[in-house]
């Protein structure tokens, strides 16, 4: 009956809490209701159970020998306080407001009930979080992609995993082998980073071009890269770095785009000023004036302006199917 | 029933320290907190009555206090101090707490920034071991916005007032000024918006934050018509009305990106690594704009006077470099 094995797990969580030194399992067997009566294989059978699944449930259960000299004889169990109980936490009012806004960033299920057990033990800690504050904010992060949640188990548990991936540009699969490091979001959409089995280099991947299963290896198959080697991965998604500053005549009452950029704005003439625009890349660049089209004008510098002209040119010669 | 008990046990732990502290709860509190019945919870206390210290010889179990339990309804538990903190936070609890809080950092208007990074440092303390995982997941959001307009946003929200928004529209290239009544800011795609009625396009309308030029409080109290409804986001952002123009692209390799980037009507892949794609949109200077940027690698194939339209526009781009800067530049228009 559930009852009684509910009774016989917390007396065993509770003994080997309360214990100072190892218990072994001849004494466990005495002293948790529910194992005496039983033969000896079937105690065995029923200990082996409910160590795992308390182990299942996060509790620490610990194996050890009292006698450093024979660690084999009398091998015993025991909880240490330590691994066990969340440390004190306490949080200042405004700090409270912002568990209860967390509370609700997840859409993604399985995350959202982690995020509100994680809550619940707070608050059994004495924690109170503030769900009133803010009610008029909806920080969403969503998880849609089938492969996001066997890729975080796999980055969590460091398991190897491997996938179909559509190229960008390209309209095949391939398939491909990861060691996960992280996923990550960027700007809405999910990545995850890793070592790339078959290039033998780090590799990133967009999760929605992961196509069909995630198959993934056992825990620990891999060290933990550390956070320089994962971060140095991901810098792939940062912008790239201003390279250059270009001139560009706009319209009045037009091109905010780079309006907004500019670092100075002198006018220039009836109904244009020339902006200054801080800039990573030539042909992003151009692609960007170009799409204000005879609204912005590259003065400066004129690899820049080619583009630009090469582009518009491809546009005015084309059109018709 | 092996699952009930391993949930029931992992229930009891999370319940206990929240009974020791809170002498005299009432069942139904504790029920709603856990999300389980009353008489779930009852149950539970049952457990708890035969529990206790090993031998559980007299003075030994936890003392539940049955009675009120029956009677009143509240909830009186002693004799377990050894049970009276939480167990420390799993991994994916640590994990999924972390990853949102460190979420609401990157929310220009969610709150304190100061606070947020307060609550990190403190659950990074607690969690311990398993915090350390927590490098495994990022998440950056696209939220460049300024600060003053942050602030502004946070106090028009919560002071319910009416705000003055400088906004810029990229689609038809305008900076607009509005009223708008504030509703919510909401994080949709990895960007934060503010959601608010807006008194000039009397409607629902969703506000990028990073492009808010400016933000002004404004001393008159926002009044969101009764019958204005949030929208629904879950659909995602861009939800085409079938009264917008319906356009024809075809997308070089090297363009095939917009495809996946704008939600279309439909796409059709070809061998060469080419697609044609069909889309909606209310405004078809945003296409024009898109060709052009595109510079050749996408070609409008329908409607026939957008085609003309994209052309003219490169035209007299053209003809403007060559007014402007002289002559020869756009010799081969």
């Amino acid at each position: 009956m559930s009852q009684a094995k509910s009774e016989r797990l917390m007396n065993l969580v509770i003994a080997l809490l309360v214990a100072r030194t190892y218990l072994p399992k001849a004494r466990l067997r005495q002293v948790v209701g529910g194992y005496g009566d039983q033969s000896d294989e079937a105690f065995e059978r029923m200990f082996e159970r409910d160590k795992d699944e308390l182990r299942d449930l996060g509790i620490p259960i610990e194996t050890g020998s009292e006698d450093p000299f024979a660690p084999d004889e009398e091998i015993g169990y025991r909880i240490r306080r330590s691994d066990f109980e969340l440390p004190p936490v306490s949080l200042e009012p405004d700090e409270a407001a912002v568990l209860g806004l967390a509370a609700r960033v997840w859409q993604h299920a399985t995350l959202a009930e982690a995020t509100g057990r994680a809550l619940l033990k707070l608050r059994a800690a004495g924690v109170e979080t503030d769900t009133r504050a803010l009610a008029a904010v909806e920080p969403r992060l969503a998880a849609e992609e089938p492969a996001f949640w066997p890729l975080w188990e796999a980055v969590r548990d460091r398991r190897r995993v491997s996938f179909d991936y559509h190229k960008p540009g390209s309209g095949s699969a391939e398939h491909r082998h990861l060691e996960p490091w992280s996923v990550l979001s960027w700007h809405g959409r999910w990545y995850v980073v890793g070592r790339d089995r078959d290039r033998e280099a780090p590799r990133m991947f967009r999760l929605s071009r992961v196509a069909g299963p995630v198959g993934t290896g056992p825990p620990g198959a891999f060290p933990d890269p550390g956070a320089d080697e994962v971060r140095r991965s991901a810098a792939s998604l940062a912008p790239p770095p201003v390279s250059g500053t270009a001139s560009v005549r706009v319209r009045h009452g037009a091109a905010w785009g780079l309006r907004r950029r500019a670092v100075a704005t002198r006018p220039d003439g009836a109904g244009w000023d020339v902006v200054e625009v801080p800039y990573a890349d030539d042909w992003l660049l151009a692609e960007e004036v170009a799409g204000y089209g005879s609204a912005a004008l590259v003065l400066a510098p004129e690899d820049v302006r080619a583009h630009v002209l090469a582009r518009l040119r491809a546009v005015a010669g084309s059109g018709a199917v | 029933m092996s699952a009930g008990a391993q949930e029931q046990v992992s229930r009891l732990l999370l319940m206990l320290p929240y009974l020791l502290a809170h002498p005299g709860v009432r069942v139904s509190e504790v029920a709603q907190l856990y999300g389980v019945s009353e008489l779930q919870v009852v149950r539970d206390l049952n457990v708890l009555w035969f529990s206790g210290l090993p031998g559980l010889a007299m003075g030994d179990y936890i003392e539940v206090d049955m009675e009120a339990v029956e009677g009143e309804g509240v909830i009186n538990v002693s004799n377990a101090d050894y049970l009276a903190r939480p167990l420390r936070l799993g991994t994916d609890e640590a994990l999924a707490l972390l990853v949102a809080v460190r979420t609401l950092a990157a929310i220009p208007a969610a709150g304190d920034r100061d606070a947020v990074d307060r609550v990190v440092a403190k659950l990074e303390r607690a969690a311990g071991e398993a915090a350390e995982r927590a490098l495994a997941v990022r998440v950056e959001l696209d939220a460049d916005a300024r600060g003053e307009v942050a602030g502004s946003v946070r106090r028009a929200l919560t002071d319910r007032r009416l705000l003055h928004l400088s906004y810029w529209v990229p689609g038809r290239d305008e900076r607009t000024e509005r009223d708008v009544d504030p509703m919510r800011l909401v994080v949709v795609e990895g960007r934060p918006y503010l959601e608010a009625w807006c008194r000039r396009a009397r409607g629902v309308r969703l506000f990028r934050l990073d492009r808010v030029e400016a933000a002004y409080v404004l001393d008159v109290p926002a009044e969101v018509p009764p019958h204005a409804r949030p929208r629904d986001l879950a659909a995602g952002l861009f939800q085409p009305s079938p009264d917008d123009d319906l356009v024809t692209l075809d997308l070089d390799p090297s363009a095939r990106w917009v495809g996946d980037h704008y939600p279309c009507e439909s796409v059709e892949d070809r061998d060469d690594g080419s697609r044609r794609i069909r889309l909606r949109t209310p405004d078809p200077r945003w296409v024009r704009r898109l060709v052009l940027r595109l510079g050749g690698a996408a070609r409008i194939a329908d409607p026939p006077e957008l085609v003309e339209a994209v052309r003219r526009d490169a035209r007299e781009a053209l003809t403007a470099y060559d007014v402007h800067l002289g002559s020869g530049t756009a010799a081969a228009g």
